[in-house]
């Protein structure tokens, strides 16, 4: 179930408040963001900048260099699913190629109704219990395709 | 009377379905009018047997796995609580034989208590090292250290107390303890454990190092692939500042010591400790040319100590038992134990603390079952994503730095990842240059460039063109890549493609001369 977010401004300038004493606190800022919109925004960039005293450029490089923060809006779900050693050890390619054609989507990308965006994450912990993926915040193991399909049948039916 | 049972809360048991199992427990209890204490406590390690549910008894623990939903209404009708004659019953916890042929040190009370309960935490031997450490000096604690031997968990096993020495060597007005939970290698979940399972051990650790080398400051940098543990690791930070283990006085002693924890930004890199260290000034993540050591010239321009979540949650133990004890397990020149994680393809996976010095062998046999597809091990990669791959031939070593190095493998933070012989090697090779090629920070070309070059060679080999001159290549890349090289990312990638390459060539093509 998806909750309204707050609006974006509103989002923006909480997570800026909130944070921009702490030493070190652009990562911070970008969870704070991110954690409240689904993304950071681009409108985002000069409102950190600014507060921090970087250029754009920086903010901007930062946002760009970390594999968790996305500039566009994800769908209402974001499905990780593990690609490392471990997970590839238990059928992990399987799983994937199975999610992209499922889904009809490719990694970093949004499923046509906007439920689900999928990306790929390189290690979640679960190593002994493969393949591993995690919906939001949410873990699953032994994920077998049909599990896959239950799993996101149900995320694409509680909209 | 309350009758008491355990289900972790550890996020691989949640994945497992651990929740649904407590609520169902909880649920059932009360439809029968049963007083049912549930206390969620951290992984034993044996996940072939999560959801665990373990039974409070007079004489110890009584262990029953895996628990589903529905097992629970036959739980009850087996009047488990009392004598636990259920199918699923395993007997006493501690006399499970995977955890009994254990040498749980670190790990000792990770399951046992409640990650969340300072009390439990006291209760089974918490903060007694903290409080040797406030009668030593900061010179005590680090010979202390030094002396057992301890080398960084993290993967470089560099002596902690060397590094702890250098730090306090250091006038600054300001030091940092920072802990790196970043524990990016694919098969490790031993820092996991701990933060969900036991995070105060962690926290004590800190607060040692704190204030051995005069710090007063401390970040703990957690992956944001790990929300649980590191929602865990705040909850405890909170409770710990709430009674007087954190703060500005700590136990009324005088000192200070402030902890955070921080999220990271997935990115494979940000484990390397300079790249960390930029990470949390708010950076991307780019190597720092070394020197100067982050010991001199760490967070912020300050000294600063980095430690793996294993390094310093072996510090309390250390400290309350003495340099000798810890010493005296393990083998040549790697003391105590290590958090061995058996992952991928085996049988029986988990966490496997064991002194240094059993074979690579035995671990996985003993313990891990061979395979969980039932079909022979075929390839091991120990050590992470820069770790070697090793074969049959390699399977006697036994697991300690040296005797590993020897062999042009590394032990890393312990984690062992298994594969079946349907895994392709060549895959497997490209892969370690692919993902060299996503998680490189791009300072240098050989790394930044080279691997995206291996990943093109490996496929050309692979599509059987010209195989000869591609695979003298590959080993020229590798060559590239291992001297030019400005950390372990790109000078290591070439470990797990030549050791694959080496012993695996009949993956790389049919009688290739190579
Ligand atoms: C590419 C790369 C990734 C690393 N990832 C980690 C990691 O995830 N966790 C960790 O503790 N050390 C990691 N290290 C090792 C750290 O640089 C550093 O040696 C370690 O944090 C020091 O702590 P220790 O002495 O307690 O092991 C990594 C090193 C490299 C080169
Ligand atoms: S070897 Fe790779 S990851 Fe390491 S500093 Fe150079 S470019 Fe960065």
């Amino acid at each position: 179930m998806t909750t309204p977010r707050p609006s974006s401004a509103d989002g923006i300038a909480t997570a800026i408040a909130a944070h921009r004493q702490m030493p070190g606190a652009l990562l911070p800022i970008l969870h704070a963001i991110q954690d409240q919109l689904g993304h950071v925004p681009p409108e985002a960039v000069p409102l950190i900048a600014t507060a921090l005293n970087l250029s754009r450029a920086e903010v901007h490089g930062v946002i760009r260099f970390y594999h968790h923060f996305r500039q566009q809006p994800g769908g209402d779900h974001t499905v990780r699913i593990c690609r490392a050693e471990a997970c590839q050890a238990r059928g992990a390619d399987a799983l994937i190629a199975h999610a992209k054609r499922a889904l009809a989507c490719d990694f970093h990308d949004t499923t046509a109704d906007g439920t689900v965006t999928l990306e790929p994450v390189f290690c979640l912990g679960h190593c002994a219990c493969g393949p591993a993926l995690m919906v939001d915040e949410e873990p699953h193991v032994q994920v077998t395709p049909a599990r896959f399909d239950a799993l996101t049948q149900r995320l694409r039916s509680g909209k | 009377m309350t009758a008491t049972v355990y289900v972790p809360r550890d996020s691989t048991a949640l994945a497992l379905g651990a929740d649904a199992v407590a609520r169902a427990l909880a649920a059932e209890a009360e439809r029968r009018g049963i007083s049912l204490g549930i206390v969620r406590n951290g992984s034993r390690g044996l996940f072939w047997l999560e959801p665990l549910v373990e039974v409070a008894t007079p004489s110890g623990r009584l262990a029953f796995g895996p628990v589903s939903v529905d097992d629970v209404p036959g739980l009850f009708e087996a009047d488990f609580l009392r004598h636990g004659a259920h199918r699923l019953c395993l007997g006493p916890t501690e006399q499970i034989p995977y955890l009994q042929r254990q040498e749980r040190l670190t790990f000792a009370r990770v399951g046992r208590i409640d990650p969340l309960s300072l009390d439990d935490y006291l209760a089974h031997d918490g903060y007694r090292g903290l409080s040797q450490a406030l009668d030593w000096s900061g010179a005590r604690i680090v010979a202390e250290v030094t002396e057992s031997g301890l080398r960084g968990r993290g993967g470089a096993a560099f002596p902690t107390g060397i590094k702890w020495q250098t730090v306090q060597n250091v006038r600054a007005n300001r030091k940092y303890v920072v802990c790196n939970a970043d524990e990016g290698d694919s098969g490790t979940f031993s820092d996991r454990m701990i933060m969900e399972g036991d995070p105060f051990m962690l926290i004590e650790g800190m607060t040692i190092a704190a204030i051995a080398v005069g710090a007063t400051e401390g970040y703990v940098y957690v992956r944001s692939e790990y929300p649980h543990a590191y929602s865990t690791l705040q909850q405890a930070i909170s409770l710990a500042e709430a009674r007087g283990y954190l703060g500005d006085d700590i136990l009324g002693s005088g000192r200070g010591f402030h902890l955070t924890a921080r999220k990271a930004g997935g990115a494979y890199i940000c484990g390397e400790e300079t790249a960390l260290l930029e990470s949390l000034e708010g950076k991307r993540g780019i190597v720092r040319a070394k020197p100067p050591l982050p010991a001199v010239h760490g967070l912020f321009g300050q000294p600063t100590i980095v430690n793996n979540v294993v390094s310093l949650a072996s510090v309390p133990l250390i400290v309350e038992r003495g340099a000798a004890f810890y010493r005296d397990y393990g083998s040549g020149r790697s003391r105590g134990s290590l958090a061995f994680q058996l992952a991928g393809n085996v049988k029986y996976g988990g966490l496997v603390e064991k002194a240094f010095g059993l074979t690579l062998r035995e671990l996985l046999y003993e313990y891990g079952g061979g395979t969980a597809s039932g079909r022979p091990i075929r390839a091991v990669q120990v050590g992470g994503p820069l770790g070697a791959y090793l074969g049959e031939a390699q399977f006697d070593t036994p697991l300690d730095y040296e005797a590993f190095a020897a062999i042009g493998a590394m032990l890393g933070h312990g984690g062992i990842v298994v594969f079946d012989d349907s895994v392709d090697m060549a895959r497997q090779a490209r892969f370690a240059m692919e993902f060299c090629a996503i998680e490189s920070c791009g300072k240098c070309t050989p790394c930044r460039i080279g691997s995206t070059r291996g990943v093109e060679v490996i496929d050309r080999i692979a599509e059987g063109t010209d195989r000869p001159a591609q695979t003298a290549l590959l080993r020229d890349l590798c060559d590239v890549m291992l001297a030019g090289s400005l950390c372990a990312m790109g000078g290591m990638t070439p470990y797990p493609v030549l050791s694959a390459l080496d012993r695996f060539p009949e993956d790389f093509g049919p009688r290739d001369p190579l």
